[in-house]
């Protein structure tokens, strides 16, 4: 916005009122800031679980506890998986700055694998546990558990839907502005939904180890 | 094939030819009403050949003016089943004595309550409150509409579709019989089989989704979207309150959603959050709800007053007295709404120090309260006060607010929370701030904004057979609800057994009439000014002798709202600009960048309610059919990146070509 329009007032100042030569608003202006708050939004919905979990998790109703059932190993490795997508993601950001559309859909993808192994490890090790009779309804403890954990995953299945979204986006339209926006909101929803696993990670799997 | 009952199973789910209540004839009656009413307005449509325009202009509009009257409309219906509710519980409460069971059976008289709860707070309060900011906020900040146009439109019909949920429950099924906040164990699977509480659980969480991104939205588009020159403290008051809510709103409905869908999981799955075995903890529900719950009537309250600043400012011709004052003690109420939850159920036990702290911070945050009341009447003092129809409503609002305010300090300390809890004590003070509060502050807002929206006045004198049959009513109708509960009469009782009561409650019944009548007039009061809206047309786009940049442009504003983006120099920008000599551009104007119309809003919330009637009903193929469709038509969207047009320069001349006719013609 420059040369605004000026109404002479009677002592001489100047006030101006409006904008003359208005140029259109780059779209999509306020939607990081818009994502932000809709992750912080997200963000209350796992601080409920772990709430709630906090209350219920030592509530064992004289069926398995975390030192019955959790398989450490297992869980780093499968943490390992989530960690190492997030720096896959990290690199396909890099290349989307550069422009380089090959790079950046093959780090995507690589992104993607790397959630895919996370699901399915989880997956087994849920069924693992169902097998065992440990099942969400056997306790308040396996019900706040399933729930944190599940609702965990739900979200990094929804953002692997996501994912194979936008590469289909960016194979058809290229790292067009709308497109980079787009990655850059999937990068703060993958990177937080790293940020809520090493929370869960701790709180459930290695506290839960201790309790 | 009809003696198949697992195919029919299978097909139907729960729902047999027994869930439609065609064995109750007050339930027969209301629908006969309804459906005649529907068809009317079908025919009706149909016969102007209304629905392209409405389809076109107004359900797939993204206009945030459009939405925030479309908010309004849906506010206004659902109050008057809301309110049907209430009257039809104040006549079974004055007749049910002596030996009477009164009218309505148990099971039916429990919906009531609980829907009358459900409807006003979540599909009345909410979208007039919603509606308000939706149409006001872009305005007053010099904005050309909200920072997510689709969005909105999204949200909107979201809400829409959760009120329609609770609407079909009246005539498919039944609603919930356990209280608007469905309390575990009774709300969990063994104490309620039946559908009430999904239709509760699932009207709820499509409304909530709705909710919580219009809060998303109009939190960035306050924040990123202001006029040049408008720093934070020269944002105008309402639109402060309306940041501080729709804070409230992304801060809180997340946990409503969440707890909401863990009694989801106890209802459906089988899984012991709030059961009372295997570990469950029902009070975990309770704590967990009023997290939500309390900061909610802050989300209601704030943009009442933020109404009542505006109002009492532009009709004392005063600048606002104490500001600063009035953003600090806003914010300050906004931390504080999450400290207090605790004291809606100090008879849980927790002791001594835990109730001493939640009895403490409540009582904190009348100081704030107080500080604004105080700032609106020195605001007052030695203006000049015209005692036009939203100033009215501001100052019946001060004097009940008050009172409302003190019964909530009592019944903040602890010991006497103990006597008066779940007591109709309570009933009458949350409806004492919230009528009091929320909805006269709304009926303010509604006669304030009235002129801007549709470029007429609302009529005075039916307005002020509302405002008098209202304020009246009002009192009639809850302060023998504060006398019963000191007497020790508990809430959602049907029957009495202590003929001495009956008086108190027959004097309620007279109060809802009034009532009644004050929602009566004020249909009429619409009706009316549609009727000679020449006669009460506002040409000038500022009716009032308004201070802040809605009234700036016409009424009704322009779909761009301003056809040059203002600069913003004083707090009471348009009022600053009258003063210092603003001369409104009448060339040089630009084709103006807008975003686009969709339909993908209004059908996915077809979608919704669907998918929640499915899962209401354990329908599974209908439930797993219209999510795929909801996912499918959700990607679809993001492959249209064509969201915006350019209004033509030459449009843009001419509306505002005429605007300088119709100033030419005011000014003669």
């Amino acid at each position: 916005m420059s040369s605004p329009a000026s109404a002479v007032h009677e002592n001489g100042t100047v006030p101006t009122f409006y904008v003359v030569d208005e140029h259109d608003h780059a779209e999509g202006g306020s939607t990081m800031f818009g994502f932000w708050i809709y992750l912080m939004s997200d963000c209350l919905i796992f601080a409920v679980l772990f709430a709630t979990y906090g209350v219920l998790g030592g509530n064992y109703a004289a069926g398995p506890s975390p030192k019955d059932l959790f398989d450490l190993p297992l869980v780093a490795v499968n943490t390992s998986m989530l960690l190492f997508s997030s720096i896959t993601y990290g690199f396909a950001m890099l290349t989307m700055d550069k422009g380089r559309i090959g790079a950046t859909q093959a780090w995507l993808g690589l992104t993607g694998l790397f959630g895919l192994a996370f699901l399915g490890i989880e997956l087994y090790e849920f069924a693992h546990m169902i097998h065992e009779g440990a099942t969400p309804q056997r306790s308040a403890f396996l019900s706040s558990f399933f729930t944190l954990v599940g609702t965990h995953g739900l979200h990094v299945t929804v953002g692997l839907t996501w994912l194979v979204t936008l590469m289909v986006q960016v194979k058809r339209y290229g790292l067009i502005q709308a497109n980079k926006r787009r990655l850059m909101c999937l990068s703060m929803f993958w990177h937080f939904l790293d940020v809520i696993w090493i929370g869960v990670f701790t709180f459930v799997y290695l506290m839960g180890m201790l309790r | 094939m009809f003696d198949n009952p697992d195919l029919l199973k299978a097909v139907f789910g729960r729902l047999t030819l027994e869930s439609f209540p065609y064995h109750e004839p007050i339930l027969v009656g209301t629908f006969a009403m309804v459906a005649l009413g529907g068809l009317a307005l079908v025919g009706i449509l149909t016969y102007y050949r209304l629905w392209g325009y409405l389809w076109r202009e107004w359900f797939t509009s993204i206009d945030h003016k459009r939405i925030g009257i479309m908010y309004m409309i849906l506010g206004i219906v659902m109050l008057l089943r809301g309110f049907s509710d209430a009257i039809m519980m104040r006549l079974q409460q004055a007749i049910a004595f002596g030996g009477s069971e009164g009218y309505l059976p148990a099971h039916h008289y429990d919906q009531v309550f609980t829907a009358h709860g459900v409807i006003m707070i979540f599909f009345v309060a909410m979208p007039l409150v919603t509606g308000l900011m939706n149409f006001v906020v872009p305005l007053q900040i010099g904005a050309r509409d909200v920072s997510f146009p689709f969005l909105n439109n999204f949200s909107f019909w979201m809400t829409t579709a959760g009120a329609i949920l609770v609407m079909m429950s009246l005539f498919v099924g039944e609603f919930a019989k356990t209280g608007w906040l469905a309390y575990p164990p009774l709300s969990n699977i063994g104490y309620s089989p039946d559908v009430g509480v999904d239709y509760y659980i699932w009207a709820l969480q499509i409304a909530g989704i709705g909710t919580l991104l219009s809060g998303v939205n109009l939190v960035a588009t306050i924040v990123k979207m202001r006029a040049p020159g408008m720093t934070m403290m020269k944002l105008p008051v309402f639109t402060w309150t309306a940041l501080c809510t729709n804070v409230l709103i992304v801060a809180a409905f997340p946990v409503l959603t969440a707890v909401l869908a863990l009694l989801s999981l106890d209802r459906y799955v089988g899984t012991n959050f709030f059961t009372n075995d295997f570990g469950g903890n029902p009070m975990m529900y309770v704590n967990l709800i009023w997290i939500w719950g309390h900061p909610e009537v802050y989300i209601l309250i704030l943009p009442a007053f933020g109404i009542f600043s505006e109002v009492t400012s532009t009709f004392s011709g005063k600048r606002l007295f104490g500001y600063t004052s009035m953003v600090y003690a806003t914010v300050v109420i906004t931390i504080l709404a999450y400290l207090v939850w605790l004291h809606h159920f100090f008879t849980m036990g927790s002791g001594a120090s835990v109730n001493s702290f939640f009895g403490i911070t409540t009582m904190i945050i009348s100081i704030p309260t107080g500080a604004k009341i105080f700032n609106w009447l020195f605001t007052m003092y030695r203006g000049r006060i015209r005692f036009e129809l939203p100033m009215m409503w501001t100052i019946a609002f001060m004097l009940t607010f008050v009172i409302g305010g003190m019964t909530g300090v009592l019944l903040a300390v602890p010991p006497a929370d103990f006597v008066l809890h779940n007591s109709l004590f309570l009933v009458a003070h949350f409806h004492n701030v919230i009528i009091g509060g929320v909805l006269f502050g709304l009926f303010a807002g509604i006669s304030y904004w009235f002129p801007k929206a549709f470029g007429f006045k609302l009529d005075p004198f039916w307005g002020k057979m509302s405002f008098w049959f209202w304020v009246i009513g009002f009192y009639f109708a809850f302060m023998p609800l504060y006398v019963l509960g000191l007497m020790g009469v508990t809430r959602r009782l049907r029957v009495f057994n202590d003929p001495s009561l009956q008086i108190w409650f027959v004097i309620a019944a007279f109060g809802a009439v009034l009532i009644a009548i004050g929602i009566l007039s004020f249909l009429i009061q619409i009706y009316v000014s549609i009727r000679n809206r020449d006669k009460l047309a506002d040409l000038t786009g500022d009716p009032w002798d308004g201070r802040t940049l809605e009234w700036s442009t016409s009424s009704p504003p322009p779909a761009y709202n301003f056809a040059f983006t203002p600069v913003v120099h004083d707090l009471d920008a348009w009022h600053d600009m009258k003063r210092r000599g603003y001369i409104r551009p009448v060339d040089g104007f630009k084709p103006i960048h807008m975003p686009s119309n969709t339909g993908t809003g209004i059908i996915l919330a077809v979608l919704s309610i669907i998918f929640g009637f499915a899962m209401i009903w354990y329908i599974w193929w209908l439930a797993a059919f219209s999510f795929v469709a909801l996912l499918a038509v959700t990607i679809g969207h993001t492959f249209n990146y064509k969201r915006d047009f350019h209004i033509p320069a030459e449009e843009v001349v001419r509306t505002e070509g005429e605007r300088t006719a119709l100033l030419a013609g005011a000014a003669q």
